[in-house]
């Protein structure tokens, strides 16, 4: 699964650890996050992100 | 101030505003300093601005020093506007045509703040500029405090330019650590509580990264109040020592009260804490401004907020306080609420859910009485306070 980087601060969304402190469990795909999720660094929208080259 | 040579060829040519008191909605009871630093090499550098009102005595500054045209690269380390407010007329003076260096996200940022055609350079994460005798490293430090932020380190003379960070709101007449006394540590601490809490664990992440390169700091030049170089480990140990967010055996009582009842509970849970041996700091919103509150917030374990039911809902100056400490996310804290209420007594309730939503483990549901204590609720208020205190000494804080 692929790594998600924030374009706004740079925080890397990991599928391996989720983001257990905002209800998305290891895991968990990008696509598969809520839309109403934030970036739990700077609380950018999902669509801020871009996949991890 | 005159500008001041903090190393040979380098200065200080940034500003003291001595009477801003409000810096927005952070209360500078010693108000503050813009710093910005000119380093003089086979090409000239200054390092970030100030405030855009203070602009002609940063070029006054600037100019006893060399013509401002003279200036051959100007460095964006943040581009919030008490550092890059200055820019358009700066740049106006040295060159429009002159390399404009910042971040990635500071190309950005300026370009969303001022519609200007300037020559920016996006540095990349550790890239290095030569002047002549010396070399600039910049070191990427997004979201420390804004995602523009970065640092600018002079390697042969191993000083850090740190915007915000290691900032202090303070105005003086000194320039150093070794200047004034131990109460800098205080704004420090403030700064932190105020500016840099939430991102606590990018702190610690950062400072990883300066020990596992192993950076040298000789001085610390922050972009507000005085310079570290007596001790600049100081500071960074302090940073390190608060991003942990470790609270003390302290709580911090905040409230506010309309006819003296919630007062009147609140000076019995003071007194019900105190009885355990266990400090505590009453903090009527009224008296004491938000980013003194979040000072203390900031390293006690329990927080205790007392608020009136009015029209229904919590007291405005609680929201506020709330609306304020939510945004700095504090860690590893409990939490507690009370108040009187008329006829309706939604406020604790309110509170709770504030709690909740904060992560802070709330002692139980809180202590809710109707209109004037009596006796036997003051008692009661004296042994909640009392339970608060020895669950404060019970934790392992
Ligand atoms: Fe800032
Ligand atoms: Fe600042």
């Amino acid at each position: 699964m692929d790594k998600y980087v924030c374009s706004i601060c740079g925080y890397v969304y990991d599928p391996k650890q989720g983001d257990p402190d905002n209800d998305i469990q290891p895991g968990t795909a990008f696509k598969d996050i809520p839309d109403g999720w934030n970036c739990p660094v700077c609380g950018a929208s999902k669509d801020e992100f871009v996949k991890e080259e | 101030m005159k500008p001041k040579e903090i190393k040979k060829g380098i200065f200080q040519v940034g500003v003291t505003d001595w009477n801003i008191r409000d810096f927005h909605g952070y209360s500078t009871e010693s108000g503050t300093t813009y710093n910005a630093f000119l380093i003089l090499d086979e090409k000239n550098v200054l390092i970030d601005t100030v405030k855009k009102e203070f602009s002609d005595q940063l070029i006054d500054n600037i100019k006893s020093i060399i013509p401002l045209e003279k200036i051959d690269i100007v460095i964006s380390n943040h581009t919030e506007m008490d550092h890059s407010g200055s820019l358009p007329a700066v740049m106006h003076r040295v060159g429009e045509n002159k390399p404009l260096y910042c971040s990635k996200m500071g190309e950005k940022n300026l370009s969303l703040h001022y519609q200007k055609n300037w020559q920016f350079h996006p540095v990349q994460p550790n890239e290095t500029l030569n002047t002549g005798r010396y070399t600039l490293t910049f070191l990427e430090t997004r979201m420390l405090h804004w995602p523009d932020s970065m640092f600018t380190y002079l390697n042969e003379e191993k000083i850090l330019f740190s915007s915000d960070a290691f900032g202090q709101h303070y105005a003086s007449q000194y320039l150093f650590d070794d200047q004034v006394e131990d109460k800098i540590m205080d704004y420090a601490k403030k700064y932190y509580a105020n500016i840099l809490l939430l991102y606590s664990p990018l702190v610690q992440k950062l400072l990883k990264q300066v020990t596992d390169i192993g950076l040298q700091i000789n001085m610390i030049c922050p972009d507000h109040g005085i310079i570290w170089r007596k001790d600049p480990n100081r500071i960074i140990k302090a940073y390190h020592q608060w991003s942990l967010q470790k609270p003390i055996k302290k709580a911090v009582l905040i409230y506010d009260t309309m006819w003296h009842s919630t007062e009147t509970m609140a000076e019995h849970i003071v007194q019900g804490i105190a009885d355990t041996g266990t400090e505590v700091i009453p903090m009527h919103l009224r008296k004491c401004h938000r980013s003194d509150i979040m000072t203390e917030v900031f390293d006690a374990k329990a927080i205790i907020i007392g608020s009136p039911t009015l029209n229904n809902g919590l007291y405005p100056t609680i929201s506020d306080l709330i609306t304020y400490m939510k945004g700095l996310k504090p860690k590893n804290k409990i939490g507690a609420a009370f108040g009187s209420y008329g006829w309706s007594g939604e406020a604790v309730a309110l509170i709770n859910q504030e709690f909740d939503a904060m992560k802070i483990s709330r002692v139980d549901d809180g202590l809710k009485i109707q209109f004037v204590p009596d006796k036997k609720v003051l008692d009661q208020c004296s042994e909640y306070g009392q339970k608060i205190g020895q669950l404060i000494q019970k934790e392992d804080a």
